[in-house]
């Protein structure tokens, strides 16, 4: 089973998440903090982080907390991705959770998976 | 009180991002019994010892959370009385044709002062349990799913709270059971409200944002049926948030979890009988954390912030 690093550049950490694992679980099940974590399933906003280098696949998330530009720029919400390379991205988390005012990332792109 | 009036929560109108994911695990996880979709494609569903046709209604949306939480009252007369009082309250009130739900009759729905959508209906199509009405067996609990007795009540996140208990309290009667103050002795965070001898049909917490929902809660007859949900909770991979433990407010058993909108849930079992000549029971703000959690004494992360 494939497995990919994760690197989180507000704190620096990374951790290594399997291929069948949301980029947030991948965080929780070795310990590692960084992302806020709520409902894990994409409803409640708290985990969304921006992804600034590679790819990933994802599922539905709700428009409440990221909008279809957002989402089409790499602001996505954690529990609703899973890694198909290595990643790097930064937290937004529930404070700014309403807000992606970053550039865009250059090099992200994502699959849409059922 | 006698029970007449509102008699108890009758329907949660819940809002997920796939019908399809939903209907599965609502079906195979929590175990309800679907009860059919209508016209506008929302899927409905009851729990095995439900009579009422139905008790959780799922609508597709692109967003999580609750479009509204229905209480039944005991018939049309006490319908019409409540709806004048709500306007005598100041309250706009809006009535929604029967079998616009599936097998319901004329409801009233409102806004609460937080916003939320709560309707009143006395008439709902009485399916039965499957045990009939005469010489009944027991409901063996086999099959798939946790399977919950009923839906048992709602907690809901927003602004006045204050303004909703007096709706409650002086409107529909509810009683004051528990709450918990602030630290300066008097604001209230949280607010749990009674309209029949449950410990809560009912519940609130002061939160900036208007119209959000933390959870609509199922019973459970046992502790080890709470072991039980936990178990097949993780077998199928369910997002778990806290428990299963012991809420200290109201002292019933509990898991809090989520389904796969990132709707929050929870199995809940016991919980005292309230009667309306009980004394209100007040938890303090440095005593919060067991008052949610009875064995950690202290918040997650979660319980104040994640909402839909
Ligand atoms: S943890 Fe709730 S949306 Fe990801
Ligand atoms: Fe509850």
């Amino acid at each position: 089973m494939a497995a990919y690093t994760i690197v989180i550049e507000d704190t620096g950490e990374s951790y290594r998440c399997v291929e069948y694992r949301s980029v947030l679980e991948g965080m929780e099940a070795l310990g590692k903090k960084g992302i806020p974590v709520g409902c894990r399933q994409g409803g409640c906003g708290v985990c969304k982080v921006r992804v600034t280098a590679g790819s990933y696949t994802k599922r539905v998330m709700s428009r409440e907390h990221v909008s279809a530009e957002e989402e089409a720029a790499g602001c996505v919400l954690s529990c609703r991705i899973k890694p198909i390379t290595d990643l790097r991205l930064a937290v937004i988390g529930p404070m700014r959770k309403n807000v992606c005012w970053m550039a865009e990332p250059a090099g992200v792109s994502s699959v849409l998976s059922t | 009180m006698a029970m007449t009036g509102v008699l108890r929560p009758g329907h949660a109108q819940i809002r997920v991002l796939d019908l399809e994911e939903s209907v599965a695990w609502y079906t195979n996880v929590m175990g309800l019994v679907p009860m059919g979709r209508d016209v506008q494609g929302r899927a409905y569903f009851k729990t095995r010892q439900e009579r009422d046709h139905h008790s959780i209604i799922l609508r597709q949306a692109d967003r999580a959370g609750m479009d509204f939480f229905g209480f039944k009252v005991l018939d049309n007369a006490t319908l019409n009385h409540l709806e004048k009082k709500l306007v005598a309250h100041g309250v706009r009130t809006e009535r929604i044709p029967a079998g616009d739900l599936l097998e319901t009759g004329e409801r009233v729905r409102f806004n609460l002062p937080t916003g939320h959508a709560i309707e009143l209906y006395a008439e709902k199509k009485d399916v039965g349990n499957g045990m009939g009405y005469v010489n009944p067996d027991v409901d063996v609990l086999e099959g798939k799913g946790i399977a919950p007795t009923r839906m048992d009540h709602c907690l809901i996140y927003g602004p006045d709270i204050d303004a909703n208990r007096e709706l409650f309290e002086k409107v529909l009667d509810f009683t004051l059971v528990e709450r918990v103050k602030l630290e300066d002795g008097t604001t209230d965070l949280a607010t749990w409200l009674t309209c029949s001898a449950k410990a809560h049909d009912i519940a609130m917490v002061r939160h900036n944002e208007p119209d959000k929902m933390h959870h609509v809660s199922f019973r459970l007859d046992t502790w080890e049926q709470v072991l039980r949900a936990a178990d097949i909770m993780s077998k199928n991979r369910t997002s778990i948030d806290f428990g299963p433990t012991r809420h200290g407010i109201t002292q019933g058993t509990t898991i809090y979890f989520f389904d796969p909108s990132g709707n929050r849930l929870e199995t809940f079992c016991g919980g005292y009988d309230h009667y309306p000549d009980m004394h209100p029971i007040t938890w303090t703000w440095d005593e919060v954390g067991a008052g949610i959690y009875y064995h950690a004494r202290k918040l997650n992360d979660t319980f104040l912030t994640v909402v839909t």
